[in-house]
């Protein structure tokens, strides 16, 4: 296998009958040893078989696709920023970054936020929030990052943006990031068939057209999104 | 053992071939298996000029199967000469190229470019498509304009012509006939079958398109029928299709009157899905003594 580089993905298959049928689309989450891991919410009939699946079961695992997060030069500041179960997609980005990130990390209660602890130990600084107030600030991570960007003063240092979570966060923050000139990446979500490029079925608009999340994303610089 | 089979014209090394649209131009596929070692390679459904497609979501999983509205998304005929002709010509298959039209004119002139191209051993019709020029009815639907549409394309080329059939009519059979009549070399049996999946939260349809075609096992005991039936009806060679996932079940299609065999969805489930199910066919035969793939075609009709 490839060696995965943070943002990219693997298809995994759920069942060995025909329903579920399709493989599921995981991020890496994290790089171990002997392989890698994943971090999943629950949602569906494929994630319930998975959950119940004994220790040294086999799956087929088809990856690692797609595209992966770019390194920023040395001397940018990556903004990172992570809506729910969207942790799964960054944090290895956020290990990979070794203390050089600022992570922007928002879930709807303190019970959803996965991961925060682990992540301390490597980013430079974890700013939460929730949607009830049970964690960190009250309110979306955008409107967090929003605040952070706007409450700067010149000179704006080198920032990039990299983000995944729910599609409506990523297109605010592509609106933030435009309105303060950030390069911003984002990672995108689409039902996915076959995860390598044969279907079309999960493409985006972008400026050249229906793009395919699995082959040319899930990682795409925001400016080229068609929203 | 003789795993050869004729399409028409057309000599196939074995009877596993793709579906179109479920293998791309190949490309996809070639990193996870030997494109060498396929009959043939369908590719994705080709138009004379590209064509963007529907708006996501264009898929969504059902039972035992996918629902698909990709739209016909291709890269427009010119740009597959161009820029996939000769990476299939690299490998030792039968290359089928599958296309449609919006037009009866459209159909004409695509079958034509594709005729003048090297590298290029048959064509198959896609004939499930709005035909703008009738108010948007499918072509593959009214036998009177299937017999006007296919006469057209016949004329059109030399290339060993496929007709793929729509299952959503009421008498296949009548279909077959008629495209069979209209001059088709043989008979892609089935396409997809329309069907639609309702979001009980939005209470939308969970399509962009709100309907799609529905491919995968769900659909095979459908297709194998409608396979029987068109052996029945024509003389012509039939390439079944619908919901094959392992050999057994490719060799039912066999049975029931298929030359040749097109694995589609399968492929989104494991790239690997035609090559194993070519080994377990050459299995079956060895366990069941058959010397020649031939010798399956239609048993099922006996007695």
């Amino acid at each position: 296998m490839p060696e995965p580089r943070p943002g990219q993905f693997f298809m995994i298959e759920a069942s060995k009958g025909t329903d579920p049928l399709l493989k599921r689309a995981f991020s890496l989450f994290r790089k171990t040893g002997r392989g890698v891991q994943i971090l999943y919410r629950i949602r569906g009939k494929g994630t319930e078989i998975l959950k119940d699946m004994k220790e040294g079961s086999e799956l087929e695992v088809i990856g690692p696709l797609g595209t992966c997060y770019p390194l920023p030069s040395v001397n940018a500041i990556p903004l990172v920023i992570a809506g729910g179960i969207g942790i799964a997609s960054v944090f290895s980005f956020v290990e990979q970054l070794a203390g050089r990130a600022m992570v922007f990390y928002g879930a709807r209660t303190k019970n959803d936020l996965l991961m925060l602890d682990e992540m301390k130990g490597f980013a430079k600084e974890i700013r939460v929030s929730t949607d009830d107030g049970s964690a960190g600030q009250k309110g979306t991570i955008a409107d967090s990052l929003s605040s952070f960007l706007s409450n700067l003063h010149s000179p704006i240092p080198n920032y990039r943006i990299y983000a995944c979570g729910p599609h409506l966060l990523l297109k605010i923050v592509s609106e933030i990031a435009r309105e303060h000139k950030i390069p911003s990446y984002i990672s995108m979500e689409e039902h996915m068939a076959c995860g390598i490029g044969a279907c079309l079925g999960c493409v985006v608009k972008t400026r050249d057209g229906y793009t395919r999340v699995c082959k040319e994303g899930p990682v795409f610089e925001s400016k080229e999104i068609v929203w | 053992m003789d795993l050869t089979v004729r399409i028409g014209s057309l000599e196939l090394k074995n009877p596993v071939i793709t579906a179109s649209g479920t293998f791309g131009y190949g490309e996809e596929y070639a990193e996870f298996l030997d494109l060498s070692s396929l009959g043939a390679v369908v590719v994705k459904g080709l138009s004379l000029l590209p064509k963007e497609g529907n708006p996501p979501p264009r898929i969504v999983e059902t039972a035992s199967g996918m629902l698909n509205a990709i739209g016909l998304q291709n890269i427009g005929i010119e740009r597959f000469i161009e820029e996939k002709i000769p990476f299939l010509k690299t490998y030792d298959t039968k290359v089928i190229v599958n296309f449609f039209g919006d037009s009866i004119d459209e159909y004409v002139a695509a079958a034509e470019r594709l005729s003048s191209v090297e590298g290029i051993h048959g064509l198959e019709m896609n004939i499930s498509c709005p035909n703008k020029q009738a108010g948007w009815c499918i072509f593959g639907t009214d036998p009177k304009v299937t017999t006007e549409v296919v006469s057209a394309v016949r004329k059109a080329t030399k290339l060993p012509l496929i007709v793929k059939l729509s299952p959503n009519v009421t008498d296949i059979s009548l279909m077959a006939r008629v495209a069979a009549d209209a001059g088709a070399d043989a008979l892609s049996v089935i396409n997809t079958l329309t069907g639609m999946v309702i979001d009980i939260k939005t209470r939308r349809p969970k399509l962009a398109n709100r309907t799609g075609g529905l491919s995968g096992p769900a659909i095979k005991p459908v297709a194998v029928r409608m396979v029987y039936e068109v052996f029945k009806a024509v003389k012509i060679p039939v390439i079944g299709m619908g919901g094959i996932m392992h050999a057994d079940d490719a060799i039912e299609f066999l049975l029931a009157g298929a030359t040749a065999v097109a694995v589609g969805t399968a492929n989104f489930v494991n790239p690997r899905a035609t090559i194993e199910i070519l080994d377990g066919i050459m299995a079956y035969m060895k366990d069941e003594k058959v010397g020649d793939i031939n010798l399956l075609r239609g048993a099922a009709h006996a007695g």
